[in-house]
């Protein structure tokens, strides 16, 4: 497949601070391409760089051959963007909306209703298509951004964090969504904190921190890069909290994650650590329940590659002040 | 698709959002109506001198109202993203913006024209001059407004500046008095500002040519507003967007 995206040495600063840092990357033609990183590591920026919102401080990308500099409004012409925040127009309802932005993208006046009410129908809105956007719920509304940046039939679409904020539903629903417009054969362009969420719907993940790409490959390869760690989960009687330093102090555990009663020991020598772990459990006289032998998951591999916490994935941005 | 249609676009998006509600056409209304009531009580006999400056009032108003926060307003609520997004250029955003604003102000003109010039007995001498005279002067404070709104960050910010801007120019741009009979060095000021051509315009198309300044040269001069308001805007809202997305 040929690289429908290249982006070459992006950079964005803000003064001193280096938001985006000489990010270089392609995107294969139908693949669903993720950006995965914390808040604040550069995944909103390069997205905006890449659809023209934002200039970049230096280097350039190419979206279906055209250069973001120099050619943007033929960039947007092939391309939709749904934003972080659900930003259509309050006073405009569904159906209004998704003809402005027909009318906006040049759809021919004789397609513009017609394809507006067919993503109605494709998107499950049809029967709110006469109420005003802010009227609508948040799962919603979410749902008919991403219908109004298919309005123009796009090649390629770039999703920034599509689901934080929604409820379960919305958001497995969403995901489902996503799936259907890759086997439409869109390219998909997604940036998520969520590593479930990446490991799920992404063919190849870009892990990004601090401004800068640390991995790019496919979820399973990412997990391969941490291959030689075993994971041993134990259940126990009751929680073990107080026991953790002493657990890490064992000979060969490299970390130890502890969820209620549940203890997790990662380690490269599981056949030598096992025995020292269950004596020390049982020394302490906590009772064994269960014993598991797990693969590495991504997030394991997100941790090991950049030495960040995975609970900081679990925090989702400030909420912003808009039509969320 | 044409630049000009997506303009259109914009415009009547916007037009159908903001400008064509009950509550901003009643304002848009009552104030130049409240004005000519109020000329026409005092002096039922005057009113026609002052006729061409109302009208040209109505206009500034009606047109720089929604154009001064059109831009901060959808700016803040995160509207604006979806033009930067669209294939449009920036020219074309900012012409519809100014073309709604304007179609605002033309529509709230022609009722006030509608309503005052048979009142006050008046008859429009050269129809079109009079109609270009409108349309340059609507562009030019559209575009006043518009230039407001790409230059502040907030909406009060922008409320507050076309306030600064308009209230003046009510007493220095010969709507009530003639700027030839102003003292030094007020002629100065009002002739930097476009209202002065308007009033001066319509007062030859209404008031068997009662301007000072040749016809020809107001609407040389509105034109030259428009262009250098718009090539103003253009800059600092392109300024303004690299700054802040």
């Amino acid at each position: 497949m040929d690289a429908i995206i290249r982006v070459n040495d992006l950079t964005k600063s803000y003064g001193p601070n280096l938001a985006v840092d000489h990010v270089s990357f392609d995107v294969k033609e139908g693949e669903v391409f993720g950006f995965l990183g914390p808040n604040g590591a550069g995944k909103t920026t390069t997205i905006r760089m890449m659809v023209g919102l934002t200039q970049p401080s230096s280097g350039t990308a190419f979206i279906s051959g055209h250069d973001i500099l120099r050619d943007p409004v033929k960039v947007k012409q092939t391309i939709g963007l749904v934003p972080e925040t659900s930003n259509l127009y309050g006073e405009l309802t569904s159906l209004e909306n998704l003809i402005y932005q027909a009318e906006l993208y040049g759809v021919a006046r004789r397609e513009r209703k017609n394809r507006a009410l067919q993503l109605l129908e494709e998107f499950g809105l049809k029967e709110h298509q006469e109420k005003p956007f802010q009227k609508l719920s948040r799962g919603l509304k979410r749902r008919l951004t991403i219908a109004t940046a298919l309005i123009n039939n796009p090649t390629i679409l770039f999703l920034d964090e599509p689901t934080t904020g929604l409820d379960v539903m919305s958001a497995r629903g969403l995901r489902k969504l996503i799936g259907d417009l890759k086997k439409k054969g869109i390219t998909i362009f997604l940036t998520t904190h969520y590593i479930p969420e990446a490991e799920g719907l992404c063919d190849r993940i870009g892990i990004i921190v601090k401004g800068k790409i640390r991995i790019i490959d496919t979820p399973d390869n990412i997990k391969t890069q941490i291959k030689e760690i075993e994971i041993l989960e134990i259940g126990l009687d009751r929680p073990q909290g107080d026991l953790k330093d002493l657990f890490l102090s064992l000979y060969g555990v490299e970390k130890i994650l502890i969820d209620e009663n549940r203890v997790r020991f990662y380690t490269k020598r599981l056949d030598q650590v096992a025995s020292s772990i269950m004596k020390s459990l049982e020394d302490h006289g906590a009772k064994i329940q269960s014993i598991n032998t797990l693969s590495p998951s991504l997030e394991d591999a997100f941790v090991r590659i950049t030495g960040l916490d995975s609970e900081l994935m679990k925090i989702d941005k400030p909420t912003k002040t808009g039509p969320e | 698709m044409g630049e000009i249609a997506k303009a259109y676009f914009i415009a009547k998006k916007d037009m159908g959002a903001y400008y064509l509600k009950p509550p901003l056409i009643s304002w848009g209304l009552m104030l130049p109506i409240v004005f000519v009531l109020a000329f026409y009580f005092r002096n039922p006999m005057g009113i026609k001198e002052v006729v061409p400056g109302l009208i040209g009032l109505t206009l500034l108003f009606s047109c720089t109202s929604m154009a001064a926060i059109v831009i901060t307003f959808e700016k803040r609520i995160g509207a604006l993203e979806r033009l930067l997004l669209a294939p449009l250029h920036i020219r074309t955003i900012l012409f519809g913006k100014t073309l709604g604003s304007t179609l605002f102000g033309l529509i709230i003109t022609l009722f006030i024209t509608i309503f005052i010039i048979p009142m006050v007995g008046l008859s429009i001498k050269h129809p079109f001059s009079f109609i270009l005279t409108i349309l340059l002067s609507g562009l030019a404070f559209s575009l006043l407004g518009i230039l407001i709104s790409v230059g502040v960050k907030e909406v009060f910010e922008a409320m507050t500046m076309s306030n600064f801007f308009r209230f003046p120019m009510i007493f220095l741009c010969g709507v009530f008095f003639p700027v030839p009979s102003m003292p030094y060095p007020l002629p100065v000021i009002s002739y930097l500002l476009p209202l002065t051509y308007t009033v001066d315009g319509l007062k030859h198309c209404l008031l068997e040519d009662k301007g000072t300044i040749p016809l020809y040269l107001d609407l040389l001069i509105l034109l030259g507003f428009v262009l250098l308001l718009f090539s103003l805007s253009l800059f600092i809202f392109k300024k303004r967007i690299r700054q802040e997305f």
